[in-house]
């Protein structure tokens, strides 16, 4: 699959097995700013504003104020000025269309399969759970495709990571990329591409299937794909950007070949039980270190010595936890569910059934990854249960998960998180993030410890 | 962008695997221009500064031998996470030329290559060598030639590695990437030509 995906966008064979690449779709977020500032120093203009698509998420508050801080508010403004004068589609502050832009590209139909996908930041792997290839680029490589729409790229390898079977109760698409990464490491996905198959990843939803995709680059892949299937054309159709009538005819033909052949090879193959995998939870500062919510934290004198042995025992001073204890004692001081990995309407109606007719007993806030998203989850009544359940209904955003709105948590404060990274510092300086799925945070919030979401009753 | 040719000058060694670009300049310094003056403070801010500002002795990249240092030897998945560009606008500006490693983050990879940062990538066994021979003493050099693709270590011992053409020529002589692209304009526009017959919905993107 992505051989044919990347095939189909060649424009120039270059020296030293570079090509320059087609992009389809360029999504911009308030990072672009830098890059429009060089643009226009260099006097030039977006090629193709037709195929270029901008939001507010990384920079906006999620408690509807306007920033007070003119540096963030700045961000924010800046990236709505260069979109009016370039005339690119702009979901801004106001429009009920703007969240997080791997939640709005998928959301409006922007996403397809077969296309080739990128934006200003890591996370763009979400796309490829429809069959594109979508990765993430720097500054200086936005400014190349907003002024050629390509890139020069080499292949990179293929690494095919199949799950098979199905997923006990309480065990979620979370669980299924946590146990991925743990299995083949922050840095086994090095000049890969991931593509992930079998039974499992096919019953999956869009939305399970993003989630998986989304933290490809936790493994250090910088895309992950899912072939498209019956359920991405289901998903897709009636979208707003996506194509229509005749259009939409042509495309689902163009799209069925997209899957891989019978008899592909890959670079690398790594198979996974879905009877394997738990409920999981992270305890370290890298999302490798994960583990079954049953486990005990690890001990740093079993590891054998040397660097892996050091990176544990920081990460344990860091994270202030002590060896051997279980992982269901761990107190936590607060929960954030959210962010471009788990904040789709799926996600929040997961979250919800454990909230419901229970009561959170630390600060537990819900950010929907979207207005529309939103809008969704209010007409089903799901903020009504989160109210009711003394958790925190926002506004669209990537609040806690990025860490540079000023939606931080503090010094040694303890976070279940549904988002996507627990690295020193991420969620603010000094903070202690542990990674789930948004059932097992949402049950962290109402026990204040993290919990085995199938230990509570009914 | 800077051309890479050769550096010879003292390599500080970051021996824990997986350093994040979250850990090479924080979210919140993001926000700054990186003509900003204290732009180079930014690097590895909260592991090389105490919650007052204090330079902690710890860090590397704080203590006397290394403090001159243009080179980084690091262990693997070095620059992993978050594409922020600024990780390198960072290190270059703090005065890293390149880094040395056995894997980079692959956009970190990309991105030193858009700033004339030279990202060198050894067999884990030689990058351990040399990190150690940088802990043995401390304040050594390492010179690398980009021409040649040589690294000589501390002790003298020579290293080849290995970089695609492409990528080496636009290094040794600092050419605007995007300024090459433009020349391709005729492939490009007839590349649009024929997907736009193809596949015609792809540019239908108004809703």
């Amino acid at each position: 699959m992505f051989e044919k995906v990347w095939a189909r966008h060649v424009v120039a064979e270059g020296p030293g097995g570079h090509v320059l690449l087609y992009i389809d779709r360029h999504l911009l977020h308030e990072g672009s700013t830098s890059a429009f500032g060089r643009l226009a120093k260099a006097g030039r203009r977006v090629r193709r504003t037709d195929l270029t698509f901008a939001t507010a998420d990384h920079y906006i508050l999620t408690s509807g104020a306007v920033a007070t801080d003119p540096e963030i508010r700045g961000m924010v403004e800046t990236l709505s000025r260069h979109t009016a004068v370039q005339g690119i589609v702009y979901f801004g502050v106001d429009d009920p269309r703007r969240g997080i832009v791997h939640v709005i590209g998928p959301e409006q139909g922007l996403t397809l399969p077969g296309i080739t996908l990128v934006c200003g930041d890591s996370h763009t792997a979400t796309h490829g759970a429809f069959g594109a290839l979508a990765f993430g680029i720097g500054s200086t490589e936005v400014e190349h495709v907003m002024t050629t729409q390509t890139l020069w790229q080499r292949k990179p390898q293929v690494m095919r990571v199949t799950v098979e079977g199905r997923l006990a109760l309480g065990v979620t698409a979370k669980d299924v990329i946590l146990a991925i990464i743990a299995r083949i490491g922050a840095g086994g996905g090095v000049g890969h591409v991931i593509e992930y198959a079998g039974s499992t990843i096919r019953a999956m939803t869009m939305d399970e299937r993003m989630t998986v995709c989304n933290m490809s680059i936790e493994a250090g892949a910088r895309a992950g794909m899912v072939a498209p299937d019956e359920t991405t054309f289901a998903y897709l159709e009636g979208r707003p950007f996506a194509p229509r009538g005749d259009g939409w005819a042509r495309a689902l033909a163009a799209w069925k070949t997209t899957p891989s052949d019978p008899g592909a090879r890959f670079d690398r193959e790594v198979r996974l039980a879905a009877s394997e995998i738990a409920p999981t939870v992270t305890w370290g500062t890298s999302p490798q270190d994960a583990l079954p919510i049953t486990g005990r934290v690890p001990d740093p004198a079993e590891a054998a010595e040397g660097a892996r042995r050091d990176s544990m025992v920081r990460a344990l001073a860091y994270m202030g936890l002590t060896p051997g204890a279980p992982l269901t004692d761990v107190k936590v001081d607060r929960v954030f569910i959210g962010s471009c990995t788990n904040s789709r309407l799926e996600d929040l109606r997961a979250a919800a059934r454990v909230a419901k007719g229970r009561h959170a007993v630390v600060p537990a806030w819900v950010v929907p990854g979207s207005g529309l998203v939103k809008r969704a989850a209010e007409a089903e009544g799901l903020d009504r249960i989160f109210v009711a359940a003394g958790f925190e209904w926002r506004e669209a955003g990537c609040s806690m998960c990025v860490g540079m709105n000023g939606e931080t948590a503090g010094v040694a404060e303890r976070v279940a998180s549904t988002s996507n990274r627990n690295f020193e510092g991420r969620q603010g300086r000094g903070a202690r993030t542990h990674l789930m799925s948004p059932a097992m945070a949402a049950a962290a919030a109402v026990t204040g410890r993290l919990t085995d979401v199938r230990t509570l009753a009914g | 962008m800077q051309p890479f040719t050769r550096v010879d000058a003292v390599a500080a060694p970051v021996d824990l695997p997986n350093v994040d670009t979250d850990r090479i300049i924080p979210a919140r310094f993001l926000r700054k221009p990186r003509n900003a003056p204290d732009f180079a403070r930014f690097l590895f801010h909260d592991v090389r500064f105490d919650a007052d500002g204090a330079e902690k002795p710890e860090f590397v990249l704080n203590q006397a031998p290394y403090r001159g240092a243009k080179i980084l030897v690091t262990a693997e998945n070095f620059g992993c996470g978050s594409s922020r560009e600024m990780a390198v606008w960072a290190l270059d500006a703090w005065g890293i030329r390149a880094v040395i490693a056995p894997s980079l983050g692959d956009i970190f990879h990309q991105n030193c290559l858009q700033n004339g940062l030279l990202p060198v990538l050894l067999p884990p066994a030689s990058v351990a060598t040399l990190r150690r021979q940088l802990h043995e003493r401390p304040g050594a050099t390492i010179a690398l030639n980009l021409e040649t693709q040589t690294v000589i270590g501390p002790d003298g011992a020579g290293y080849r590695f290995e970089i695609d053409p492409f990528r080496k020529q636009m290094l040794l002589t600092g050419q605007d990437e995007i300024a090459l692209t433009l020349g391709y304009e005729v492939a490009i526009a007839a590349f649009e030509r024929r997907q736009g017959i193809e596949m015609p919905w792809l540019a239908a993107g108004r809703a």
